[in-house]
């Protein structure tokens, strides 16, 4: 099973190759994946349609529980199925649509990728393992969208769908997480053991989350605006993915929580109200468009809100309804997709207005449309017809909340019947149309194969709807209702309300059909007036979100580096004072201790060269005054017992002053403090208050007693382990000798560094090397 | 007495700070010099003082006599000491190439990387 999923994959990174050596005839061999993988897949149909659920389990990282688990019920394999299936085509498909496209190897990477992320995502069991390729959809999905990443429109789509898929992944991962605490598994196999989580104290958020997740995916208002705007991709991913499978995962997730999450108030308020208002928006939105694939795009939003509502009346029936609905919809609209795609291929257009008469010059295509669009409108005898009986029986009722979702599903599925017939229709009858830039003829084999077959299956699965129910839609249904759902249906309509529904709808979508140009315009009108759509909505929040971080930008980034170091003090500040005033309390400073005389002498020896050091009118005296503070630690490390410090302080110091006065007197300088009156002040006080933190830190840090078996394990073991009786110097060489050995590393990268720096010389301005304007060397002595 | 060299510590901290802020990049060498003093003091105040006894342990002795200073901030300061030369070193040697190559110590004009009106944030896709 892993091997099936991951097949793709291992395609993926021989698609170029395929390509440099076949062509665009590399989409038949590169087929033959998927073509494999759903002959796999159909190996299980008896199994599942037996009611057997399999479990595949590889250990991946088995410490947290995570397994690359996939799970094979009705309702993942039907998924599988349609992936693969449909992927055949769509990699026919692509090799003739995108025939000597100079990235064609590239594509057909990018597509095999999607592949595998989307079939692990719909098999995927281990939680962490289906948001794994639920990520992978996404950024598969974006290298797809902005495919053609020279024009600014696909990279603002590409950019649009990724920011609005991922951040509803990063939502979903939450789900998920709260979902394996709530439940104390990661295995959905085992969660839908377990049954409904609606009692659980952490249902609420469990489903926000989960939902944020399949609405974002699943295009439902108001993040809807990336599924349209996707459509500047070729058309092969538009069918492929943001019609037929990608855009589905939020379906499926919904149907695959529906046991779980399912048949609570809030479930049947959220998915009915998100999915009916998806539904309305789409349809309007769509029927304002000229472009064909956007007209397809908008109607596939209105799709995929018709079936998160009636996941969401967690009603059998309609349950059943929703799943005839999306095989239907997957095969219809994806050859419709594939219809426009070739039109505009052949034609150089999608513009319906300027499309006509095509029917005598691609006769196979249109015959395609007219069959893809027939089960799109929901008329006999093909399974889109089906589908739209059952939802109507599912949803009917008579109580204000039936009848709100019945009255939305009538009205947006006539619009979508219009629009169907509208793209199925208007660029081949009529009178041939003059304004098309291309002489229209009918396209290779390759690019309508896909349409015709997938028109075909519209056919077939509802004409043997029997056999196709028992292996396909009643295991889907099963799963995802959580129980055996009771329900045959059939293809001849009982006469009853659901087919008084069917003939309504079918009547208002002719209706609307006839009058389509008037309708278009009014609806386009409307919009106009509005003015504004949550299109511009994103383009608002990111410009917004640039501009803050702009501002913050520009607040601490300012380039100056006093800013900075301000900033640092500051933060260090504000991170030692107020724990120690509101948390510890300041420390305890006791009775000021008793000094020698000598140790007085150290202290005011060392603070007078402190304050030499900045009162210093000359270089010189500055780096004497450095010395001299230098020499007073050196003395204090004497003092407490430390003349291996002493030594070692003694000798850098000294370097010190003798390396900054070799150095400094070199450079014409000015001394003084440059800083104005009232900054020396701020700048003083920052100081202090700093060096106040650190004070007080430090007092607490003696004021608590001290853990000292370090330091005797070392003294303990000093003489009689390493044999030698200067501790520190034990300690050095011997106990922590690589730390030694890191020294001399550092001092060795500083030392290359420093000699790096001075053969470095940037050739521009030969002649204005600011050190031959230098002073000459020691310039300070003789004044 | 660790609070009576603390308070030297915190001398030492200020002062340096002091110097870090200036404007001009000599001036802050000279901070950073008088920080890692304090620094390496901190450390060695941390781990208690001990008059005048440094950790040896005497001939014929498999162990100190007598108490001695704390060993383990000894060993660590001497890392630092010559750890913070190696920077002081470097920094220096930055500074006065920078003053080559700029012409200026002063931190003001060293805006090379980060000009002061970089056009604003392209807001396209």
């Amino acid at each position: 099973m892993a091997f099936a999923v991951l097949a793709p994959f291992f395609a993926a990174l021989f698609a170029p190759l395929a390509v440099a050596h076949l062509g665009h005839r590399a989409g038949w061999l590169l087929a033959l994946v998927p073509a494999a993988i759903f002959v796999y897949f159909a190996s299980f149909i008896g199994a599942v349609a037996d009611g057997q659920r399999i479990v595949f389990l590889d250990p991946w990282i088995p410490q947290y529980g995570v397994n690359l688990s996939f799970y094979l019920d009705g309702l993942s394999l039907v998924f599988g199925l349609l992936i693969s299936g449909i992927g055949v085509f769509i990699l026919i498909y692509a090799g003739g649509y995108l025939k000597g496209h100079h990235h064609h190897g590239r594509f057909f990477s990018f597509l095999l990728l999607f592949m595998g992320s989307m079939l692990g995502l719909v098999m995927g069991d281990n939680l962490i393992t289906l948001f794994v390729f639920w990520e992978l959809t996404s950024i598969t999905s974006f290298l797809l969208i902005g495919f053609d990443h020279t024009r600014e429109a696909a990279r603002r789509a590409a950019i649009q769908a990724l920011v609005i898929t991922g951040g509803g992944g990063l939502a979903l991962l939450a789900g998920f997480v709260l979902m394996g605490m709530a439940t104390g598994t990661i295995e959905m196999s085992q969660i839908l053991v377990q049954g409904r989580l609606g009692e659980h104290p952490w249902y609420v958020p469990i489903l926000l989350l989960v939902l944020a997740g399949a609405f974002t995916k699943s295009a439902q208002v108001p993040f809807h605006p990336w599924l349209p705007n996707a459509m500047e991709a070729p058309t092969p991913v538009s069918a492929y993915l943001h019609s037929a499978t990608m855009v589905k995962a939020g379906v499926y997730l919904v149907m695959r929580m529906q046991p779980v999450l399912g048949d609570t108030v809030l479930w049947s308020t959220i998915l009915p109200i998100f999915g009916g208002a998806t539904l309305i928006t789409g349809t309007l939105l769509g029927l304002r468009q000229t472009d064909l694939k956007l007209m397809l795009a908008y109607t596939t939003v209105a799709s995929l809100g018709l079936l998160v509502m009636l996941t969401g009346t967690s009603d059998p029936i309609a349950i059943k309804g929703a799943v005839l609905y999306l095989v239907a919809h997957s095969l219809f609209k994806g050859g419709l997709f594939m219809v426009a795609g070739c039109v505009d291929h052949e034609t150089g257009t999608r513009d319906y207005t300027r499309l006509g008469g095509l029917r005598p010059l691609m006769p196979i295509t249109f015959g395609a449309a007219i069959l893809c669009a027939l089960s799109m409108g929901g008329l006999p005898p093909f399974i889109g017809f089906v589908g739209k009986e059952v939802i109507y029986k599912g949803i009917a009722g008579i109580d204000p909340a039936h009848l709100a979702v019945t009255v939305v599903a009538v009205v947006g599925n006539a619009m979508m019947l219009a629009i169907g017939a509208a793209v199925a229709l208007k660029p081949f009858l009529g009178s041939l149309n003059s304004r098309m830039p291309k002489d229209a003829h009918e396209g290779p084999m390759a690019l309508w194969i896909g349409p015709v077959v997938l028109a075909a299956l519209g056919l077939v699965t509802a004409v043997m709807l029997h056999t196709s129910d028992v292996l396909f839609f009643a295991p889907m249904a099963d799963a995802i209702a959580g129980f055996f759902v009771d329900f045959e249906p059939h293809l001849v309509p009982a006469i009853d309300s659901a087919l008084a529904l069917s003939l309504v709808t079918i009547a208002l979508g002719v209706l609307i059909f006839f009058a389509y140009e008037d309708v278009r315009q009014a609806v386009d009108r409307m919009f106009t007036a509005i003015g504004w759509g949550f299109d511009q909505g994103f383009d608002q929040l990111i410009r917004a979100l640039i501009g803050i971080a702009e501002t913050v930008t520009s607040l601490f980034q300012t380039g100056q580096l006093r800013r900075y170091l301000v900033v640092t003090f500051v933060a260090v500040t504000l991170a030692v004072f107020p724990p120690l005033m509101f948390i510890d309390g300041l420390p305890e400073f006791g009775p000021f201790p008793d000094l020698s005389f000598y140790e007085w002498g150290i202290f005011v020896l060392a603070i007078s060269g402190l304050i030499a050091v900045i009162v210093a009118e000359t270089r010189l005296t500055a780096i004497i005054s450095l010395g001299v503070q230098g020499f007073a630690v050196a003395l204090v490390f004497l003092n407490f017992g430390a003349p291996d410090l002493a030594f070692t302080q003694f000798m850098v110091e000294t370097l010190s002053v003798v390396i900054l006065a070799l150095v400094l007197t070199r450079l014409s300088v000015e001394e003084a403090d440059h800083r104005a009156l009232g900054r020396k002040i701020s700048d003083g006080s920052l100081a202090v208050a700093a060096a106040a933190a650190l004070t007080l830190t430090l007092i607490a840090v003696v004021s608590q007693p001290v853990d000292l078996s370090l330091s005797e394990f070392f003294t303990t073991y000093s003489a009689p382990v390493a044999h030698g009786r200067n501790i520190v110097n034990v300690i050095l060489v011997d106990f922590r000798a690589l730390d030694t050995l890191g020294e001399i590393f550092v001092v060795m990268i500083a030392g290359l560094a420093c000699l790096a720096l001075i053969r470095l010389r940037t050739r521009r301005q030969p002649e204005a090397e600011p050190i031959r304007q230098a002073a000459p060397p020691f310039q300070e002595v003789a004044e | 007495m660790e609070v009576a060299l603390a308070i030297l510590v915190g001398c030492f901290f200020a002062l340096s700070i002091y110097l870090i802020l200036s404007l001009h990049t000599i001036r802050i060498l000279l901070g950073i010099a008088i920080l890692t003093n304090a620094v390496n003091m901190s450390i060695f105040t941390a781990g208690r003082l001990t008059r005048e006894v440094p950790p040896i342990v005497p001939d014929g002795s498999y162990v100190p006599l007598e108490a001695t200073a704390n060993p383990l901030p000894q060993a660590l300061i001497l890392t630092a000491i010559v750890i913070s030369f190696s920077l002081f070193a470097f920094v220096l040697v930055l500074v006065y190439r920078a003053y080559q190559e700029l012409g200026t110590d002063a931190t003001t004009e060293m805006v090379e990387a980060e000009p002061p009106h970089e056009p604003a944030t392209p807001r396209g896709y």
